[in-house]
């Protein structure tokens, strides 16, 4: 069912939403942007329709709601294991979202519960909670190239929600949403609408092989890369991981089991003994990281990774640009077919 | 199947062996953990570690690790003492496909401590039979590294044994040079099957003198070695191109290994 409400009903709306979930959506964070007088945008915790910037793309994805950036797995108490599983009595969540992010979790997924026999229960007991509540988006970024990946639509949402001139449109998907949506709201024609155009087209690589791996395009990233890892902390598809153990200095009987977000970019990903390591220069790291997205995740999984948030491209400080190593791919795939 | 795959289970160290200065194999309960030979468990020191370890050998009560010191964890590994406890979580990973090597020719070569992962494969055909004829290629790289010293002894009874250390030594009988030359010297029957394991160079020089020698890529295995967190396909770190060595390896055929690149 379609719904509208005025900012005071939707308001209460989220009031009482909030008794039983957690909501989280874009929020704008005054002055605290990479730059001096800029804003952050970024998720955080929302109780009213002003707090959302339904208007502005957030620099890092929702991932770590579901999938923190350091996460808790055991408590060591002298030698025993205790596990830490998100507890079942948490509130579920609801998150605001765009179509580009929902896909994003869906490629999360397909690693975390789906690739080989086990499923990362950590993220399990999150996702499992998480409603995803679908943000129009009625305008496309400088970066954005979500239609050239085919993740500008989505069906996988709970309620869709169209901001307009401080009136929301929803429309309610999930039946367990549709009786306080009634409550508050209008009944109203709603038809989900979709970014079909960015500004910026790529060509998708259909077929990609290892021809591109001696491409000089690698050393050209080579040069400019500082192997800082941005692009892969925002990336809404990124989830590798590293588990660490610590134990308390003041209590060294005591610790704990840890997994922090770890990236392919970074010194250290493939390190092991004897000073053996692969991938030492920064352009066959970005090559690895261009294959899995363009390539490599698709034979596994049959799904392009790369969702084209474009967030990476953004948060660049050397303007290396993902959609157009995506471009010059095609391209050289289009040469070296040729020969 | 384990609710939270990353919860391992106590298991009782039974005993030690002390290989070298730096290896340890440990005997330890299985604690109903039944492996494949080559497949390897993640091995956990709470509040110093956890890391991948090969499953050395095994029988219904028992599991065997063979840990080389290079680090924190296998550094504390190397310090357990029977009646010790650690925890164990697996196994994991495809381990040999032991039928390829039926009644056949095999040729292993073996880097160091990539002789764990067999050890418990050789031995059995030691024991039973099982292979037509089986020549054992070993490289360390001093002789004071050399490992399983009375198996491969043993071994010698049933199966050409060659060892060689890459840093010759004042006592030193044997052969001086690198594992991946000893190939050179033997012959290759026809169907043959072979087996790498070691540092990554080591196996491509290995597998590509093998190649050369006659022995078909298809008939190739090696057991790969990556840098790992999860053990499970969750973490990342063990990716090469659109294989995961934790699930798909940590054995391959040559014939796949040799497209892959990191
Ligand atoms: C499938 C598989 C089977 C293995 N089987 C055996 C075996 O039977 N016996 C054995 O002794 N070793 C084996 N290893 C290697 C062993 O896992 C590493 O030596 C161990 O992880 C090092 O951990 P650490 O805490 O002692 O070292 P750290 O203190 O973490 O680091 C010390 C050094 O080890 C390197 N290192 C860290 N983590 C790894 C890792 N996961 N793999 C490789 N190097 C690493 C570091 O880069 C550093 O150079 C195996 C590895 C894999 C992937
Ligand atoms: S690779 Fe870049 S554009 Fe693609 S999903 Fe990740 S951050 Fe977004
Ligand atoms: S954000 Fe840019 S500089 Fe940093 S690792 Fe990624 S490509 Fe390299
Ligand atoms: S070890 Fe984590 S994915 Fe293979």
């Amino acid at each position: 069912m379609g719904y509208l409400f005025s900012a005071d009903a939707f308001n209460s709306l989220l009031a009482e939403l909030k008794t039983r979930y957690k909501i989280f959506a874009p929020k704008i964070y005054r002055g605290k942007g990479r730059t001096a007088g800029t804003d952050l945008v970024a998720y955080g915790e929302a109780g009213e329709l002003a707090e959302i910037a339904f208007d502005r793309k957030t620099a890092f994805s929702p991932k770590e709601i579901i999938f923190p950036v350091n996460q808790t797995m055991f408590y060591f108490t002298k030698e025993e294991f205790q596990e830490n599983l998100p507890p079942k009595e948490d509130k579920d969540m609801i998150i605001f979202l765009r179509a580009c992010d929902i896909n994003g979790i869906e490629r999360m997924d397909a690693i975390l519960l789906q690739n080989g026999p086990y499923r990362d229960v950590y993220y399990e007991k999150l996702r499992g909670k998480a409603r995803f509540f679908l943000i129009a988006c009625d305008q496309s970024w400088e970066s954005c190239f979500c239609v050239s990946t085919g993740s500008n639509r989505t069906e996988n949402y709970s309620v869709y929600v169209r901001e307009e001139n401080g009136q929301v449109f929803c429309l309610v998907k999930d039946r367990d949403f549709e009786e306080i949506f009634s409550k508050y709201g209008r009944p109203a024609d709603v038809e989900p609408r979709f970014i079909e155009e960015n500004k910026i087209r790529v060509r998708l690589p259909e077929e990609i092989d290892q021809r591109v791996f001696g491409h000089k395009l690698w050393e050209e990233y080579a040069a400019r890369c500082s192997a800082c890892g941005r692009c892969t902390v925002c990336c809404p598809t990124c989830t590798c991981f590293t588990i660490q153990d610590i134990f308390y200095r003041d209590n060294p009987d005591c610790g704990e089991r840890r997994r922090v977000w770890a990236s392919c970019l970074i010194d250290g990903f493939t390190d092991m003994a004897a000073g053996v390591s692969f991938r030492a220069g920064y352009g066959e790291r970005l090559r690895f990281r261009a294959m899995h997205k363009a390539a490599d995740f698709k034979k596994r999984f049959g799904l392009f990774m790369c969702v084209g948030c474009g967030r990476c491209d953004d948060a660049c400080p050397e303007y290396i640009s993902f959609s157009k190593c995506l471009n010059r791919l095609s391209e050289i795939m289009g040469e070296v077919g040729q020969r | 199947m384990n609710a939270n795959p990353y919860l391992p289970v106590k298991v009782k160290v039974l005993e030690v062996g002390k290989q070298t200065e730096n290896v340890a194999t440990l005997k330890i309960e299985s604690q109903g953990l039944n492996p494949a030979p080559g497949q390897f468990v993640e091995v956990s020191i709470p509040k110093v570690g956890e890391c991948p370890v090969s499953i050395s050998d095994f029988g219904s009560d028992f599991l065997e690790l063979t840990v080389r010191k290079v680090g924190r964890v296998t550094g504390a590994l190397n310090a357990l003492r029977a009646g010790d406890s650690l925890f164990v979580r697996g196994p994991y990973g495809n381990g040999f496909p032991l039928e390829n090597f039926d009644r056949r020719h095999v040729v292993m070569v073996l880097g160091g401590i990539g002789l764990a992962p067999v050890k418990g494969i050789i031995n059995r055909y030691y024991l039973n039979g099982g292979v037509n004829r089986l020549d054992l290629l070993v490289g360390f790289r001093t002789p004071q590294e050399i490992i399983f010293r009375a198996e491969l002894a043993r071994w010698r009874e049933k199966f050409n044994v060659v060892v060689a250390v890459e840093q010759d030594d004042p006592g030193w009988p044997g052969r001086v040079g690198l594992v991946s030359d000893l190939v050179k010297e033997i012959s290759v029957e026809r169907e043959a099957a072979a087996v790498v394991v070691g540092p990554p160079l080591m196996i491509k020089a290995a597998a590509e003198e093998l190649s050369g020698r006659g022995v078909a890529k298809e008939n190739i295995w090696v057991s790969l070695e990556r840098r790992m967190s999860c053990g499970i396909g969750k973490c990342g770190h063990c990716r090469i191109n659109d294989r995961y060595v934790c699930l798909d390896g940590p054995v391959f055929n040559y014939r796949q290994a040799e497209g892959l690149v990191d």
